[in-house]
């Protein structure tokens, strides 16, 4: 039976990233997904945003490291990755948002997030051609950005390989491997192999893999759906977040990637819960009667496709990372909530930190804002 | 100005459209009110109408059918699809240079939902399939909604300037293409049930069981109980060096410019593949005045009716079987196009090019399903039918019946009394789609004396109007089967009508007359070319079927049958001894000499694959070989099948490649395809009414 350090389920948003860092630190990793190539559940469904303005510390914390993985990849690698340093726009237009952003704004400074209230000129200079009806400002945080999730993914793909990490694809999971309670592999359709470290980054089908160990993760999958327009010259290349509510949805959020083609996604309220990935035609006329009264020169921009992505949702809108308790040597990397794309590179040097008994105490702090075992009934993160 | 217009046809009326004043990056210039922006611009002799942002290649026309996005132009300050945009007066268009800019149009507007429209039926497509079906729907009085993206009923069947196989009473053999649109038009149209909307684009299959139509400027939500697709098929492309340079284009889209938009879109072309769709778009050509240096075919034998190559060999056209094309060359349009022959292993031999000074090369290798209507529709589990090409690729004849067909199955479906659908449409749609079977030289008739007809129709295919057509019912068909090959009843006395010859689609029957005089007998030929060249008293070349000379002959007179205007009846004097071989007129020289100017680099991995992103075979293969075998990966790492096309031109000629590297291709992973078919304008969805754009 072939043996590893670390056996990854999941090549995705999470698993691939976790697989880099984990052969950075010298670690024999696997990696093993069901489908054919890396990145072919929710990374691809990602439209690219990658922030650090959250009000959970621990999500700051993790994305600032991914903003540094993403920002210098193309330096260090010399593979572009279509990083762009385009911002993230909370406009706002009503007062109670505006309060809200205000008092996230203390903990953001104080975890190092260039962020600022700016005024509504300020804000109609970063998104041109706002209606500027009842803006009264927002908040602007220029160090964010986007990168492709298509090329990031398969660039951290080629990086790991050649830091030794094996992938399998077209290969399912099927039970954990125990020895005396611990883990000590995995059996899949293509053979077991061994491991006193299992890590599930399984994403939207994490709870399915946990199962049928006999644990219950809370990740309930929440289908988003998302589209890209034609390109054209570039006038927006920052993400602009509406977080107002309307009927049928909730925030919803575009920006113009490095081809000039604006992404666009929308959260529908109330959620639509499960793992249908088939898309409906009322995404289209809701986004983008809303993005029309938003930026009114969108009205002429074409749109070129739609798809339909999942969010693996926990309760709070914070993902569950840490140790099973009941499993030893099982470790928890799901329910990223639609944002597996910008927490995966910095939560990925984590989890090697955790296998190799390295942690730090900035891991410490995201480790306990995301323990599985936290509680979770409390209220939505603010910012999800 | 002289613009590059068809202005005499031998086959269309050409009527004169009304002419309207239009810039074109500044410069003045006229065309007609309602044609196509790419057709006005192809007649002002303009063929690069951009380039793209990416590499800066020329873009020029290419599918002509709204489907591509090649042809992408910018009108009064947005950009359009040329070949879908009607040309109005005063029109500012510019070419697109690299990306548009998103004009600053900030004044806020009014926004809406858009409602939900239920109806019992919804057909996409009012081709052949499309018409036939609603024909059916009409008569059991079911409401139902016809759609099509082009501004008239007919789909490619307006494009079709050539007389149809099949049979009279089933599918209008003998009728050109056009005429039977407006007979299935005409038709369509006296049943009240038929709403029917014309310029309106089916654009996605949702599912919550909704089709999406962009029409009149604005997005319709529509919820059928049945929905039938007949959608039609697109033209498959070739991968080789200069495949996109403006003016390389699919046949269908050339008969477009021409047959539709009469417009002049080339002068010298040659024609890759040798099925029907390049045999008839060669002959098209000829009718409109455009040279055919040569049409090529891979296979070691033309795929096309025999009887359509006859056709284009007697104008002097050389067919070159065994042959593929190599490059086409130019900077910014075609020039010339290189050809070489291939050997058993499909590979071009070395030495064996020939090179002609060509402005075009029409592709016409094949043609695929438009089926993502139907995919969509049948994985979100809506009650959908097909019919037509979309179906599966067939004669328009086919598409005729496996229409019917649906429409009654629909009215069934529906709850209708309608009748059983006859066995014999079943039957009948089975055989219309028949490729050609056996060939066989059939002795000509012993006689020398009165009159008869002279079948040079030696394949079988499945066309037989002749034998409905003869007022002594003389003719008949081997088995009495549509597929037969013709025969003459010998006892019977032929009147010399000259209906057969008339009726003909293939051209393939002639009447020998020797009652005046017995050693010069009278040879009636069918003709459909220029007529000019055809005074009485004048001699003219007269060739076997397959082209070769027999001679220059006199021509004694020219008439038509009243029923086929257009197909003059050519007579001729003749020896005996030639009469019976005779078969055509040959065009005074229309075959061209290559030119010496090739010199043949190995760069077969700079041919285009994707057109939108401009993704290289090299670039798809470098990703191959690499390891790549999911679809889905290859267009994350290379972009191709990203651009606004959705892989409808790239998707098989990846397969192809991945074939060509070696791949089982049972390993490799489809990618998966999603909605918008066409790009939309989000003011569309936004339920914006006025100011619209052109999609």
């Amino acid at each position: 039976m072939h043996s590893y350090d670390v056996i990854i389920v999941g090549a995705g948003s999470t698993g691939v990233p976790t697989a880099l860092a984990c052969s950075r630190e010298k670690l024999k990793t696997l990696v093993i997904d069901k489908r054919p190539s890396p990145g072919q559940g929710e990374n691809k469904h990602a439209i690219g945003g990658i922030r650090a303005t959250h009000s959970d510390p621990a999500k700051i914390i993790a994305c600032h490291r991914s903003l540094e993985i993403f920002s210098t990849w193309k330096e260090r690698y010399e593979e572009d990755i279509e990083w762009e340093k385009g911002g993230y726009v909370f406009p706002v237009f009503r007062r109670q948002e505006e309060k809200i952003l205000k008092s996230f704004l203390p903990v953001q400074k104080k975890f190092g997030l260039n962020i600022d209230f700016v005024d509504a000129r300020t804000i109609a200079k970063t998104v041109p051609g706002i209606n500027r009806h009842g803006l009264l400002g927002g908040t602007l945080s220029p160090d964010d950005g986007s990168a492709s999730p298509l090329l990031a993914i398969n660039a951290f793909f080629r990086r790991a390989r050649e830091l030794g990490a094996d992938f399998r694809f077209n290969t399912e999971v099927h039970t954990l491997l125990k020895s005396n309670g611990r883990v000590c592999g995995v059996k899949t359709t293509d053979g077991d192999f061994a491991s006193g470290v299992v890590v599930d980054a399984a994403g939207a089908s994490a709870a399915d893999l946990t199962a049928a160990t006999g644990c219950r993760l809370p990740v309930i999958p929440e289908s988003h759906e998302a589209g890209i327009t034609e390109p054209v010259q570039m006038f927006c290349p920052a993400m602009v977040v509406d977080l107002r509510p309307a009927p049928g949805s909730r925030n919803y959020y575009f920006y113009q990637n490095r081809h000039g083609q604006v992404v666009f996604c929308i959260t529908p309220d109330p959620p639509l819960t499960g793992s249908d990935y088939r898309e409906t035609s009322i995404f289209l006329p809701q986004v983008c009667r809303r993005m029309v009264d938003l930026v009114p020169r969108l009205q002429n921009l074409r749109v070129r496709r739609v798809w339909r992505g999942l969010y693996p949702m926990t309760s709070d809108g914070s993902p569950l990372m840490g140790w099973d308790r009941d499993v030893p040597g099982l470790l928890h990397v799901a329910g990223m909530c639609g944002q597996g794309f910008m927490l995966g590179p910095g939560l990925g040097e984590v989890v090697a930190r955790m296998v190799t008994r390295s942690t730090t105490e900035q891991d410490r702090i995201i480790l306990e804002r995301f323990s599985p075992y936290r509680d979770l009934s409390c209220r939505m993160e603010a910012l999800k | 100005m002289a613009q590059n217009r068809i202005t005499r046809h031998p086959i269309l009326d050409i009527a004169p459209g009304e002419e309207v004043a239009f810039s074109w990056n500044g410069r003045p210039l006229t065309g007609f009110a309602g044609e196509m922006i790419a057709s006005a611009l192809i007649a002002n002799g303009i063929a690069v109408f951009g380039h793209h942002p990416k590499d800066h290649s020329p873009q020029g026309i290419f599918c002509a059918n709204g489907q591509c996005a090649q042809c992408m132009v910018m009108a009064d300050g947005l950009p359009v699809k040329s070949c879908m945009t009607p040309l109005a007066a005063g029109m500012r268009l510019e070419s697109l240079d690299g990306l548009p800019k998103l004009p600053a149009a900030d004044r806020v507007v009014q926004t809406a939902d858009i409602p939900v429209i239920d109806i019992p039926v919804l057909i996409i497509g009012a081709g052949p399939a499309g018409l036939t079906a609603a024909i059916e729907l009409g008569r059991q009085g079911v409401h139902t909604l016809l759609i099509d993206d082009k501004d008239r009923l007919g789909g490619k069947l307006v494009l079709q300037t050539h007389k149809f196989f099949g049979s009279v009473q089933d599918s209008y053999a003998g009728r050109r293409g056009f005429e039977i649109a407006a007979l299935l038009a005409h038709e369509v149209r006296r049943h009240s049930s038929i709403e029917i909307w014309l310029d309106s684009t089916a654009v996605g299959v949702f599912a919550d069981k909704i089709v999406g139509i962009v029409k009149d400027g604005g997005y319709r939500r529509v919820r059928p109980q049945k929905l039938l697709v007949a959608t039609g098929a697109r033209e498959k492309m070739l991968s080789f060096d200069g495949n996109t340079l403006p003016g390389v284009y699919g046949a269908g889209a050339f008969q477009t410019l021409v047959n539709r938009d009469r417009v002049k879109s080339a002068s010298r072309v040659l024609i890759v593949g040798g099925g029907n769709v390049g045999l008839i778009a060669g002959y098209h050509a000829i009718q409109a005045g455009i040279a055919v240096v040569a049409l090529i075919e891979a296979l070691p034998q033309i795929g096309g009716y025999r009887v359509h190559a006859d056709k284009l060999r007697r104008l002097g056209v050389p067919i070159y079987t065994g042959h593929t094309i190599l490059a086409a060359h130019g900077k910014d349009r075609v020039a010339s196009a290189t050809i070489a022959r291939l050997d058993k292993n499909w590979h071009a031999i070395a030495g064996t090019e020939k090179t002609w000074a060509v402005d075009t090369v029409l592709v016409a290798v094949g043609l695929a399903e438009v089926n993502e209507f139907i995919f969509k529709a049948r994985q979100f589990g809506m009650h959908v039918f097909a019919a037509g090409d979309a179906r599966e690729i067939a004669e328009a004849s086919a598409a005729m019946f496996t229409g019917r067909i649906a429409g009654l199955k629909i009215a069934k479906a529906l709850g209708m009394h309608a009748k059983d659908i006859p066995q014999e449409w079943i039957d009948k749609a089975q055989v219309l789609k028949s490729r050609p079977g056996r060939t066989q030289a059939a002795a000509p008739p012993a006689a020398e004396e009165g009159v008869f007809p002279v079948f040079h129709c030696t394949q079988e295919v499945p066309c037989n109007p002749c034998t409905s057509v003869c007022p002594i019912g003389a003719i008949h068909t081997e088995g009495d089967t549509i597929t037969g090959i013709p025969y003459r009843e010998e006892d019977k006395d032929c009147s010399g009508c000259l209906n057969c010859v008339a009726i003909c689609p293939g051209l393939a029957i002639t009447l020998v007359d020797y009652r005046r005089d017995p050693e010069h007998p009278t040879v009636t030929l069918p003709w459909e070319i220029r007529r000019e060249a055809l005074e009485v008293g004048r001699s003219i070349a007269v060739t076997d079927p397959a082209g070769t000379a027999l001679g220059h002959f006199p021509v004694l007179r020219v008439r038509t049958k009243k029923d086929y205007p257009h197909t003059l009846l050519v007579q001729v004097r003749m020896p005996k001894e030639l009469a019976k071989a005779a078969a055509g007129i040959r065009m005074p020289a229309t075959a061209a000499d290559a030119l010496e100017i090739y010199q043949r680099e190995a760069a077969a991995n700079t041919a285009v694959v994707c057109r939108c992103e401009r993704i290289t075979a090299g670039e798809i293969r470098d990703a191959i070989r690499s390891g790549v075998r999911d679809m889905n990966q290859l267009k994350a790492l290379t972009r191709a099948g990203m651009g606004a096309c959705g892989s409808k031109t790239c998707r098989p000629l990846i397969w192809r490649i991945f074939q060509e590297e070696g791949v089982d291709l049972g390993s490799v992973t489809d990618r998966v395809d999603r909605p918008l078919f066409v790009e939309v304008p989000m003011g569309y969805f936004a339920g914006i009414r006025k100011g619209g754009r052109h999609a």
